[in-house]
């Protein structure tokens, strides 16, 4: 359990910057998720702190010690790859045991055969043996010790890997998209198992992963990273509740966050006690589909016909189509709720303090400096 | 700080060591290439002599390889090879191909059988048929022909394992809609299937010729007349003549039968290697 | 539900392309038949005659032969030429495929990844493999000449005595062996640099952190047992060709001196087609093609063995 200190770290892959100066600090034991789309640097930020990369600026701290020219092996990391990277040739328990017998053996008591003869080497073996079975009985692969990865399912090898991973107690586990490769059903099941497993063994955890349910669900606090740039870093709630800028708010939350343009912007602030807010140029107003009401269109409001009912069961997405934009707006309804028919028309009500105000960056616009820029 | 200057000096040494052991066998690699152009171009006077130079002091290459052209007909052995070996690709291409997208594309009574005569075939040296053959061709009264270095390998069972390999890769719908557009299967193999398999069939032909234009065992065994001889019968039989101990023409004519090989696979190096490895993985 | 319905639907379909239909099939006979006929022709035929060859005595433009039942067997099992050259094959094909197969695999090793001057050295390498084998053991044969031969200048330069390498016993199958080595390594490089390109970069990551100190033990944990489909593969396609060795032996011994350099290939087209004892040298064909596919099938047993180990 250690805390890791991220200092200007900067990456440039031949010309191309993929990592322009990320400073963040991980308390210890803390899940950290890095989430954004694909390409946004977040692999090359995690297999940088774990020493499979070398950065080109900047400064890595484990425990608030500088690791910059230590090699991966001398960090005391464990990583989880989004493949599992496991040995084929050995068997559960032998690639679980991996990280201990390169640790604790030497090269000869590793030898096949002669590694044997020695009694530390067996005494060691014996001591190894233990852990790695308790590591697999608290991962539920117990029973899987002798198979090979290539017997195993994509949930018995994501385990096995994990294994691997929390054998040797760590100073912290970093993750590359883990659950990448497994079906939706697996993915959600492992997603509370890996939480639980974080708990249970107090480490910090850097979660990188593209799937911002996952970062939503299992970490203490995200960062979201978009070209190369650490763009927000706050826990679920407020990453979702009060983003920064306009991409993490598109990114977080399914469905995606409605944002109006300018026509829409003003419909919507009409209803604001401060009509001023609107008078902004460029600005753009997103609110999320629980935070808006359907009223009849006489009431006011923004006025959109729908074109699309998704009734998911527990919630009824209503999307209506707005003129002069692109993209419907999304609302959720309660299903139960009187039904509405396509090419109903509706009003869309929001209130004032659910808006998101953007700039034309994309920047958030906080109430305060809303008055100073009207 | 220790630590990481001796890490960075081992950085440094590392592939210093590496590339010099390599420098060292890439040297021992090349020396009889290397020889044999340097005594292709040296005077007789500094060929027999117990001292090592490398650089010809008496410049000989136009009286060396005017010697050996007049010596022997390299010409003719050059392009006895080029037709044997093309003809034999050729041939090998018009029947692997079809029969390597039946077996691998249709179901036909006998399927299995074949392939599985194939895959016997494969493990088959054909130095091990060359009795019966040359007893068959002998009773043929083919010997000493054209006809006889080409027709054992008008065949490749290897072809057809590797086309058929690769056609299994090709998609089946591709062939479900050429037959809805009313193509022939002939018209499918050769419109359809081939040009897919380009890249398959172009790592095929590298094996094929290298293989056959370096061949010396079924060549020696067919044919006797010099007209007909491939480069590799003809430059043994520059040897064993009374022309075998002028060295200087020896080594270029050995230089000029080597030479079309090497400069086709200098110039298109990937597609060697790559098709020498494919064919080689299978 | 309409969901439901056409993935349940395309699920059952038959695959078009495999169903027998009458005109498909006479199609693909037509496909097939000028393969087979000439398989038939050049490859079970003249296997079969080999077969009944090797059973009779005889001789090339003889009139009359006969059947002698496993007599050329016999004659083989007692023949001491024989087994010297099933012995000089042997430890000829064991010196090249360990020469070959070992450097090849170093220099792959060695090269890891691919930069330009590791482009160069692949070339140079491989170089070998392209150049006609018949004519650079012409080339050999100068460089190994006892009087004015590169090697012997070389090795005198360090105060060596000459030696007749190719006239001598004790020499001549090794000399024949470091150019089998010399020719094959590249072939075999090329094979291993493809293993190795087909390791996940994700397990040489783990193996780093897992603490895999040493370049012997990233070896050792990864790069060996991940590259041994690949190397059985090198050993069996190394021996196979070691076993084919001819050329050289052809051109720059006879066999000789003193049957230190026959092997099973040169003794058979000896006896097929210098003696013209087409019989035995049938026999000797029938042993040698018996080896190569004990060979192959060893392979395939230790693949399985492997894979369900």
């Amino acid at each position: 359990m250690s805390r890791i200190d991220i200092d200007g770290i900067a990456k440039s892959f031949g010309r191309r910057p993929v990592l322009k100066g990320i400073e963040l600090a991980i308390a210890p034991g803390e899940f950290m998720a890095l989430v954004g789309p694909s390409g946004c640097g977040k692999s090359t930020l995690l297999r940088i702190i774990a020493g499979l990369e070398r950065e080109d600026e900047g400064s890595i701290r484990l425990a608030g010690k500088p690791v910059d020219h230590l090699p991966a092996r001398d960090r005391d990391l464990a990583m989880v790859f989004q493949s599992y990277a496991l040995y084929p040739h050995l068997t559960v328990a032998e690639n679980v045991a991996v990280p201990l017998t390169m640790r604790r053996l030497t090269t000869a008591e590793r030898l096949p055969v002669f590694g044997r003869l020695s009694s530390r080497s067996r005494a060691i073996r014996r001591e190894i043996d233990a852990e790695v079975a308790q590591a697999c009985a608290m991962l539920g692969i117990g029973d899987l010790a002798d198979r090979k990865p290539g017997q195993l399912s994509g949930g018995q090898r994501q385990r096995v890997a994990l294994g691997r991973a929390m054998v040797r107690a760590p100073k912290a586990f970093l993750m590359d998209e883990p659950l990448s490769n497994l079906d939706a059903k697996l993915r959600v099941e492992m997603r509370s198992e890996i939480a639980r497993l974080h708990r249970r063994l107090e480490t910090t955890f850097v979660y990188v992963t593209h799937d911002q349910a996952e970062a939503m669900t299992m970490a203490d606090r995200i960062a979201v990273m978009m070209d190369g740039q650490l763009i927000q870093v706050g826990s679920p709630e407020e990453i979702y509740a009060d983003p920064s800028d306009l991409r993490v708010a598109e990114f977080i939350g399914s469905p995606k966050i409605n944002v109006a343009g300018a026509d829409a912007a003003r419909a919507l602030a009409a209803r604001l006690d401060d009509p001023a807010r609107a008078q902004v140029p460029g600005l753009r107003l997103a609110f999320r589909a629980e935070a808006a009401t359907l009223v009849d269109p006489a009431e006011g409001g923004l006025v959109g016909q729908v074109v699309h009912l998704e009734n998911l069961g527990a919630d009824l997405h209503v999307h209506l189509a707005i003129e002069g934009q692109a993209e419907p707006i999304i609302v959720r309804r309660d299903p139960h709720a009187p039904r509405l028919r396509l090419e109903e028309r509706c009003g869309i009500v929001v209130p004032p303090e659910r808006l998101l105000a953007f700039d034309t960056s994309g920047l958030r616009l906080r109430a305060p400096q809303m008055r100073i820029a009207a | 700080m220790t630590a990481r200057h001796s890490k960075r000096r081992r950085a440094v040494l590392g592939p210093a060591l590496r590339h010099a052991t390599l420098l060292v066998l890439a040297a021992l690699t090349l020396l009889p290439f290397l020889w044999m152009v340097s005594t292709s171009l040296k005077g007789p006077d500094e060929i027999l002599v117990a001292d090592i130079h490398w650089w010809p002091r008496n410049f000989s290459a136009v009286e060396n390889y005017g010697a050996a052209f007049r010596m022997a007909p390299l010409g003719r052995y050059l392009l006895n090879g080029a037709l044997v070996t093309a003809t034999i690709l050729v041939l090998q291409l018009v029947v692997a191909l079809p029969a390597a997208f039946a077996l691998a594309k249709s179901e036909f009574l006998g399927r299995k059988a074949l392939f599985a005569i194939v895959l016997f075939g494969l493990l088959v040296p054909y130095h091990v048929i060359a009795v019966p053959l040359f007893v068959s061709l002998h009773a043929a009264g083919l010997l000493n022909t054209y006809a006889a270095l080409v027709t054992p390998f008008s065949i490749s069972v290897f072809g057809i394992f590797l086309m058929r390999q690769f056609f299994l890769s090709v998609p089946s719908d591709l062939v479900d809609a050429a037959r809805m557009d009313g193509m022939s299967e002939f018209a499918i193999v050769w419109r359809v299937m081939a040009p897919a398999a380009l890249p398959a069939i172009s790592s095929f032909a590298v094996f094929s010729v290298v293989a056959h234009w370096n061949d010396y065992f079924w060549p020696l065994i067919a044919v006797s007349s010099d007209a007909l001889f491939t480069p590799p019968l003809g430059v043994v039989a520059f040897r064993n003549d009374d022309a075998g101990t002028h060295y200087g023409p020896l080594m270029a004519a050995a230089t000029i039968i080597v030479l079309p090989l090497v400069a086709a696979f200098l110039l298109a190096q990937r597609r060697f290697i790559e098709g020498i490895a494919f064919t080689g993985i299978k | 539900m309409t969901n439901a319905v056409l993935t349940s639907g395309t699920s059952t379909l038959p695959s078009t392309s495999k169903r027998r239909r009458p005109h498909e099939e006479v199609a693909s006979w037509f496909l097939v038949a000028p393969a087979a006929s000439l398989i038939l022709l050049l490859l079970i035929m003249p296997l079969a005659a080999v077969l009944g060859l090797s059973f009779t005595d005889y001789q090339l433009g003889a009139r009359a032969w006969s059947y002698v039942g496993a007599a050329n067997y016999a004659a083989l099992a007692n023949d001491p030429v024989f087994w010297r050259s099933v012995g000089n094959t042997a430890t000829y094909a064991a010196i090249v495929v360990l020469g070959s197969t070992g450097l090849g695999l170093g220099v792959a090793l060695m090269l890891g990844r691919s930069s330009l001057l590791t482009q160069v050295w692949r070339t140079v390498f491989f170089l070998p493999v392209m150049g006609s084998l018949i004519a650079m053991a012409i080339v050999w044969e100068f460089m190994l000449h006892p009087t004015f031969g590169l090697i012997n200048a070389a090795l005198g330069l360090v105060g060596f005595a000459p030696v007749n390498w190719l006239q001598n016993g004790d020499t001549a199958l090794g000399v024949l062996a470091v150019i089998g080595i010399w020719q094959q390594f590249g072939f075999n490089m090329v094979l291993f640099l493809a293993g190795l390109s087909g390791i996940p970069q994700s397990l040489h990551d783990a193996a780093e952190m897992d603490g895999a100190a040493l370049a012997w033990d990233r070896f050792q944990l990864v790069t060996w047992p991940l590259l041994a489909p690949v190397t059985l593969f090198v050993v069996v396609i190394s021996t196979i060709r070691s076993f084919q060795v001819f050329d050289t032996v052809h051109a720059l011994t006879k066999g000789g001196p003193n049957k230190a350099t026959e092997v099973l290939l040169y003794t058979m087209y000896a006896e097929g087609f210098e003696f013209f004892r087409t019989g035995y040298a049938a026999a000797i064909a029938v042993v040698f093609v018996t080896a190569m596919l004990l060979l192959t099938l060893a392979k395939v047993f230790i693949a399985e063995k492997r894979i369900h180990s």
